[in-house]
Order: C-alpha cells, then sequence, then structure tokens
C-alpha cells in the first residue's frame, strides 16, 4: 500500500506538463536553434545555461509565444501544438522574471503586480477598490516570503524585492512555470540568498522554474536538473547527483576551462594610490583607509550597499569626498571631478555599461577617443584618420569583435562593449584602474579574456582595484582581497585566506578564524 | 551635407518653385534682399538655440533678450553717446554675462534649464520695459552712424550684411560644432552626459559654455534686430523670437533630448521658416495665419522625418538579420 501510494506520488511529480520536442528555429542566415527538446516537469527547478547567442533567448520566447518555431513540437497539458501564441503562454501559466525588471518605479507594489487588472468599485467612475487590491495582494508577498507591504513603493524597494514583486505577479496570474531569466546577476549575496529561497518556496508549491544564469555555483544549488545549451543545440543534460561547476562549464564551451586567470608574473610594487580617512556620501561617518599597490589585483568585495561603488565613484572624481586624502605614489592629489582623475591616470571601468561606460549611440571610434580627444585633435581639429587609426590599433589589441570602427557601439554584444571601455583607457598609460564588476552579463569566453587583461595590465605595472560580487571572480582573480561592510574596510585577505567563507564571514561584519 | 539636410534643401527649393510660379515677384531682388535679411537675423538667433538645444538643454529667454539688449544698446548709443564700436562688445559681454549665469543655474544649481530660462523670459522682458518706462527707445531725428547702419542695415553688391555675417557666423561654429573637440564633447554630452563625465570631460564647464554662445549670439542679433527697426518698443520687440528659434532647430533635425542635428540643418530651418513667412505674404493669406502656417508645416515635417527613421530602422534590422553573423538581440 505504501509502497503503491509512493509510485504515485512519484509519477504525479514527473509527467511533464510541458514538452518541447524537436524544436528547431533558424532565421535568415543562422540556426538560432536546432532539434532542441525538454521537459519540464511540476515543481521542478531546471538550470538553463548556455554562453550568450547559445540560444536561450530564442528559447524563451518561443516558450513566450513571440516566436514560432520552424520545426518540432510543443505538447502542453497533453495538446499539441506547432507554436505558442503570447495569449496560450499567458494562459497555460508560464511567466517570465526577465534581467531588466519591468516595474514602475514610481507606483507602489500593489499597483505594479495588478496594472491593468486592478479589481474596480461599481459606478461611472470605475475607481480602483483599493481595499480590495491589499487584500489581493497580502498573501502573494506572503508566497514570496517579502518583508515589505503592499503600499511600499517600489522605488524604495531592493533589486532582489524587486524581483520578489515580479514573482508575486507570476503567481497573481497563476503561473505554473516561472522563468527567471538572469536574476542573480546584480544582486548582492545576501539578496541572492532570499531570491534562492523564493525558488524552493515556489517549488514547495508544486510550481516549476527554469533558471538562466551565468552564475554556476547558484545553478548548482537550486537545480534539480540542469539543461546546457551550445550554438543552438542541446549540448547535454545533467541530472541532480552530476551537477557540478566543472562539467556545466564543459558543456557549455565543449572543453573544460583551465585555470581560470594566469597567476601575477611579479610581484606588486610600491604604494600607487593610497586612500587615508575617506568618507563618502552612503556613509558619511565612516572612514575608509586603502593601498592599492603597482601590479597587483586588488579585488574589493562586499554585499551590495556596502559602499564599494561609492568609493570608488569618489576615487574617480564624481561623486564629492566627505573629508579624509588620497596620495598617488606618494604625493597628496585632489580628485575633485572626473577629469582631474583622469589626468593623474585614475580610470574607472564603471558598473553599469550602458549608462556610465559607453555612448550606445557613437562608433567605437569615437568612444575609444573620447576622453583624450584633444590628442586625435591636433590644430583644434579633430582627425577621424588619427581616431580610426587609433581604434584600430585597440580593437586589434583587445580582440573587439565588430564589423569596422565606425560601427554603432550599441550593436556589440556586451563583452565586447566592455572591451570598448577598456579600449579607451588603455590609450592613455593608466596607472590607477578602478574595475567595477568588470564582468557582470558577460558570457564566459569574453569574462577568461576580460580577466586575461586585467592580469596582463598589472603585470605591466598598473595598480589594478576590482569590486565585485561574484565570488569566484573575486577568489580567482584577486591577488589580495579587501572586504567592505558597512562602510568599511572589515578586513584584507592575502592569498593564504582566500576562501569564500572568509569573505563572506568579513562581508557581514564577522572576524574570520 | 546629410540626407536630412538634403531633403529639407529640396523641400526649400520645391516650395520656393511653387511661390515663384504663383506670384513672380517672389524673386525680385528686393523681395529676396528683404528675406535673406530676415535670415540673416533669425539665422544668427538660431545658430546659438541649437548650441543649447545640442545639450539637451533649451533657452526660453533669447526672445526677451532681443528686447532688453536691444533697448539697453540704442541707448548706449542715442542717449548716453556712448560710441558703438565700444557699446557692441560691451552688449556682447552682457549677452554672454546673461548665458553664463543661466548655465551656472542649469549645471551648478542643477534647476531645470526649461524653468532658469522661462525665468528669464520674463525676467528680461520685465527689465527692458522697466528701462525705458514702457517707452519706446528709438534714435532721435537726424542722428546718423553711417558706419554701424552700413555693418547692420547695409547691403554689399545688393546682399544684406546680415546675411553676410550669417553665412561668417555659420561657417565659424559650423567648425566648432563638427570639427572641434568643444563640438564633440557636446555631441556627447547631448547623448549621456553620464557617459561623458565618466570619460572625464567636464560636462558641467561645456554646457555652461553652449549658454555663453548662446548669449552672446543673441546680443549679437539683439544689434542687428535693434538696428533693423531703428526703434523698440519693449513690450513687444522680440516676443515669440525664442519659439522662432527653436521651430528653426526642430526643423532643422535637432532633438530637444540632445545630441543630434546639425548647423547646416538649423541654417536651412531658418531659410524655411522665413521662406513660409514670406509666402504668407505673397500668397495673400491672411497674416493671422501667419503663426498657423507654421505650426503646420513644421508638425509635417517632424511627422515625415520621423516616419522616415522609422521605415530606415526596420530596413536596418531586416539587412542585419540576412548577415550571416547576425545573432539575436544580446541575452
Amino acid at each position: 500500500m505504501n509502497q503503491r501510494s509512493d509510485t504515485l506520488v512519484s509519477t504525479e511529480t514527473t509527467a511533464p506538463f510541458l514538452s518541447l520536442s524537436g524544436i528547431g528555429k533558424t532565421y535568415p542566415g543562422v540556426v538560432a536553434l536546432d532539434d532542441f527538446s525538454m521537459d519540464v516537469s511540476p515543481g521542478e527547478v531546471i538550470g538553463l545555461v548556455g554562453e550568450n547567442g547559445a540560444g536561450k533567448s530564442t528559447l524563451m520566447k518561443i516558450l513566450g509565444g513571440v516566436v514560432k518555431p520552424d520545426r518540432g513540437t510543443i505538447l502542453l497539458d497533453g495538446a499539441e501544438h506547432a507554436a505558442l501564441s503570447v495569449e496560450s503562454s499567458i494562459a497555460s501559466g508560464i511567466a517570465f522574471v526577465h534581467q531588466e525588471l519591468n516595474l514602475f518605479e514610481n507606483l507602489d507594489v500593489a499597483a505594479n503586480i495588478f496594472l491593468g487588472r486592478e479589481p474596480l468599485r461599481g459606478g461611472p467612475l470605475k475607481l480602483v477598490d483599493r481595499r480590495r487590491l491589499r487584500m489581493m495582494v497580502a498573501p502573494l508577498l506572503k508566497r514570496v516570503g517579502a518583508n515589505f507591504s503592499a503600499d511600499t513603493p517600489v522605488a524604495s524597494l531592493s533589486l532582489a524585492q524587486q524581483q520578489m514583486v515580479e514573482i508575486a505577479k507570476a503567481l497573481s496570474i497563476n503561473a505554473r512555470l516561472v522563468i527567471l531569466d538572469e536574476p542573480t546577476s546584480s544582486l548582492p549575496l545576501a539578496e541572492t540568498e532570499k531570491l534562492l529561497a523564493v525558488i524552493s518556496a515556489l517549488k514547495a508549491d508544486g510550481i516549476s522554474v527554469i533558471f538562466i544564469s551565468h552564475r554556476l555555483h547558484e545553478v548548482e544549488r537550486v537545480a534539480d536538473r540542469v539543461v546546457v545549451l551550445r550554438d543552438g543545440t542541446l549540448a547535454g543534460t545533467l541530472p541532480k547527483n552530476l551537477i557540478d561547476h566543472d562539467r556545466m562549464v564543459k558543456l557549455m564551451i565543449g572543453r573544460a576551462l583551465t585555470a581560470r586567470v594566469a597567476e601575477a608574473h611579479r610581484p606588486p610594487g610600491n604604494v600607487a594610490l593610497k586612500v587615508t580617512a575617506i568618507r563618502t556620501a552612503a556613509y558619511p561617518t565612516r572612514p575608509v583607509d586603502l593601498a592599492i599597490n603597482y601590479g597587483e589585483i586588488l579585488g574589493l568585495a562586499g554585499l551590495v550597499g556596502s559602499g564599494r561603488t561609492e568609493l570608488a565613484r569618489v576615487l574617480f572624481g564624481i561623486d564629492k569626498n566627505y573629508g579624509g586624502s588620497t596620495a598617488l605614489d606618494g604625493k597628496d592629489v585632489k580628485l575633485t571631478s572626473s577629469t582631474k582623475a583622469v589626468a593623474n591616470g585614475i580610470f574607472l571601468v564603471p558598473e553599469d555599461r550602458k549608462l556610465n561606460g559607453i555612448l550606445l549611440d557613437l562608433p567605437i571610434s569615437q568612444n575609444i577617443s573620447l576622453p583624450n580627444l584633444p590628442v586625435h585633435a591636433p590644430r583644434f581639429m579633430v582627425s577621424s584618420e588619427r581616431e580610426n587609426a587609433a581604434a584600430e590599433i585597440q580593437g586589434k589589441r583587445l580582440g573587439i569583435k565588430a564589423p569596422s570602427v565606425s560601427t554603432r557601439t550599441g550593436t556589440l554584444s556586451g563583452g565586447n562593449q566592455q572591451k570598448v571601455v577598456l579600449a579607451k583607457w588603455l590609450s592613455m598609460n593608466p596607472k590607477v584602474m578602478i574595475f567595477d564588476e568588470p564582468t557582470r552579463g558577460i558570457d564566459i569566453g569574453a569574462k577568461n579574456e576580460i580577466y586575461g587583461l586585467m592580469r596582463k595590465l598589472a603585470d605591466a605595472g598598473v595598480a589594478i582595484l576590482m569590486i565585485s560580487s561574484d565570488m569566484e571572480e573575486v577568489i580567482g582573480v584577486s591577488d589580495r582581497i579587501a572586504v567592505m561592510h558597512e562602510g568599511q574596510i572589515a578586513g584584507i585577505l592575502e592569498k593564504d585566506k582566500f576562501s569564500q567563507e572568509n569573505v563572506l564571514l568579513l562581508a557581514v561584519g564577522k572576524a574570520i578564524h | 551635407m546629410s540626407k536630412k539636410d538634403l531633403g529639407l534643401l529640396l523641400l526649400i527649393i520645391a516650395v520656393g518653385i511653387v511661390v515663384a510660379i504663383i506670384n513672380p515677384r517672389f524673386l525680385l531682388p528686393i523681395n529676396l534682399a528683404n528675406t535673406s535679411n530676415l535670415i540673416g537675423l533669425f539665422g544668427i538667433l538660431s545658430i546659438g538655440q541649437a548650441f543649447v538645444i545640442i545639450t539637451g538643454g533649451i533657452e526660453l529667454s533669447v526672445g526677451s533678450l532681443v528686447a532688453f539688449l536691444g533697448v539697453l544698446f540704442i541707448d548706449f548709443v542715442a542717449v548716453q553717446n556712448m560710441p558703438w564700436p565700444i557699446a557692441l562688445p560691451v552688449i556682447l559681454i552682457v549677452g554672454g554675462i546673461f548665458g553664463a549665469i543661466h548655465g551656472w543655474l542649469i549645471t551648478r544649481l542643477n534647476l531645470q534649464p526649461f524653468v532658469v530660462t522661462l525665468c528669464g523670459l520674463l525676467i528680461y522682458r520685465g527689465a527692458a520695459r522697466f528701462y525705458t518706462a514702457d517707452g519706446t527707445a528709438g534714435f532721435a531725428f537726424g542722428q546718423n552712424f553711417p558706419d554701424l547702419e552700413f555693418l547692420t542695415a547695409g547691403r554689399f553688391y545688393g546682399v544684406p550684411n546680415t546675411f553676410i555675417a550669417l553665412v561668417i557666423i555659420a561657417a565659424v561654429m559650423w567648425i566648432v560644432l563638427h570639427r572641434s573637440v568643444y563640438g564633440r564633447y557636446l555631441y556627447a554630452i547631448g547623448k549621456n552626459e553620464e557617459a561623458a563625465k565618466y570619460s572625464g570631460i567636464r560636462t558641467a564647464k561645456m554646457v555652461m559654455i553652449a549658454y555663453v554662445i548662446c548669449g552672446v549670439l543673441t546680443a549679437l542679433s539683439a544689434i542687428y534686430f535693434a538696428m533693423y527697426t531703428r526703434s523698440i518698443s519693449p513690450a513687444s520687440h522680440g516676443q515669440f523670437y525664442e519659439l522662432y528659434a527653436i521651430a528653426a532647430a526642430v526643423l532643422g533635425g535637432f532633438s530637444l533630448r540632445g545630441g543630434e542635428g546639425s548647423l547646416i540643418g538649423v541654417v536651412l530651418g531658418t531659410i524655411l521658416l522665413q521662406e513660409l513667412q514670406n509666402l504668407v505674404n505673397l500668397l495673400g493669406i491672411p497674416s493671422s495665419l501667419n503663426f498657423a502656417v507654421m505650426g503646420g508645416v513644421i508638425l509635417i515635417g517632424v511627422l515625415i522625418d520621423q516616419q522616415w527613421t522609422a521605415i530606415r530602422a526596420r530596413r536596418l534590422l531586416i539587412s542585419a538579420a540576412r548577415r550571416p553573423d547576425a545573432r539575436l538581440p544580446a541575452e
């Protein structure tokens, strides 16, 4: 009897409600997806990994009903479809939480969740029934474990909380499959934990999750099964007991990844930039002391909101400094504007590439020449020949893949855009380079290229400060790790003390053993 | 010359041909000279405005400034007996100072350009009226300044000197906007001020300079307008001129969000506007419809431009999809 009921339960949970078989999609000149098959069972968490361009987007668009596959069938609740429509996708309970959240920051949580579906009071004015709206939202928030209320303005929520709102929105339409596209790429450690907990809660409710991420250790933690895409085809599926980092990477790139980044080739030199008792706008009462040496990569870890980006902005002269001093090569420098920082050879590769790093509408060459324009302008006039020549050199040096240097920068992939940001600075003899989340949203191949470039710079004597929330990156790339906690340096780890645990302990304000 | 500018030029020629056919007086030298004089006056004003619009800003006070600075200039020269070679640079400097104040309020105190210059519009108009006690400023009978009059209202081989001034200013400003480091900075700031700042550009200073340029060019055109009308009633002189300038820039392909537009575009925009004014006069359209015709043409022009951009974008997308290495938009 017991045995029978067990079998019953297990068949219930494994019978797929969505099944793709032999799906193919060809765009003019490119096969985006070929002979792809996948099942989704209720309550299953599927990790979907693959490099950029592997076909994940196309697959998502097919599930969302935005794109129609050319070949194959989609079996949904036993009914066979050649393609889904947007309406049938929504009606069957497929919900998306995109990497770029689609929330209205000026509205509150409840308004966002039921936007366009607000409960209305009767009467000719059709006013929103705010009381009923709140009553409808409260249980949804509870299900995602939210610690904020329905009338909180979205603008005041953290990124993870905003994702919870998106997930609550998915639950409000009775989602059976929630597709999370790169949900953790911009989340700090503690917030990531919260999100992973939400995923477990969804799973416990019998809701399936497709979790797309470049952060493999998170996939490793939550996924019941990992589906790996490579060049539009299914590279492999890993059952729970076989999920590990190396296997995923091997399937993603078709070979095992060797050492992530080269070791330093020479010992670090003198102190390049010394920061004494600097205070930032985020933590005006907490002084920061830090010294970055020539030839080293100093990792700066910490939770998001611990004041790392603010420190970088002060060092680059974007933000005002609320006290303290900075010394370059032992001499006091006043970094009161980005112009001064640049003149002193202190360069920043900012966190938000599209907002701060590059001008999407300009060609590659004009982005590269921008910080150093007077050099390209003999006798007052900008010479596009000079600009293009310089851009060609940098493009070759960094391996920027683009049809030409006059290509619009916005059309490049994330990795290539990041290389354009690097190219801006490399022609100008950097002394200190600050990288703020240098590989966010960049695929593994390009990531390793960026790491290689950073190491090459350090070996050439440049002092590098790398802010990163990616634990693997911090540990794999840094020569030393400084950890920030609530606006202050909580500790500095030398190579022999490197471990996830130590970084985490310092980041949450505890002492290491 | 970009395709946009070329399209505008063709439109100007086409309208010109139609008007000339309906009313051949359009091509009389006296009409052409008058129109090109007005083009010169408004063109200088519009180029100043264009520099501000490129940064994503707007300058609403230029009409009032034309009145205020015009009043000051006539007062200096006609009443205070200041030699005009001194009065002229003084007025230009005053215009530059007003521009600097606007730029300072906008970049350092983070006020919105619309608000700052709207206040300017009100303040300078009031100042102009107060300065003359709401009377008309003008030259006394028999007061003559032959050199100044030649330079401002005179003609050189039949070509109005204002138009020649516009050509010279446009040429210089074309180099500044399209070839110089400063021009490149302005476009970068207009497109994405943050990214420009993160490239080490002193964005605040650059934007401020744009307002100073606008102030100086406005002051210059204020002098030209003063010498053109020779008497100024400060309550109405220069009224709506800021809108002419903005309209010329918009017609010339400028985006009010900043970062887009060309110097040739704004000059052609001015020419088209003045041609339309002329058309209203020559075709016997009631002059009360003047503004309505202008508004209609601008609306149609912007609509066509917008549709054209959409079509081009679609074509680009299709050709990109055909390229073998094309991928879906980045994940």
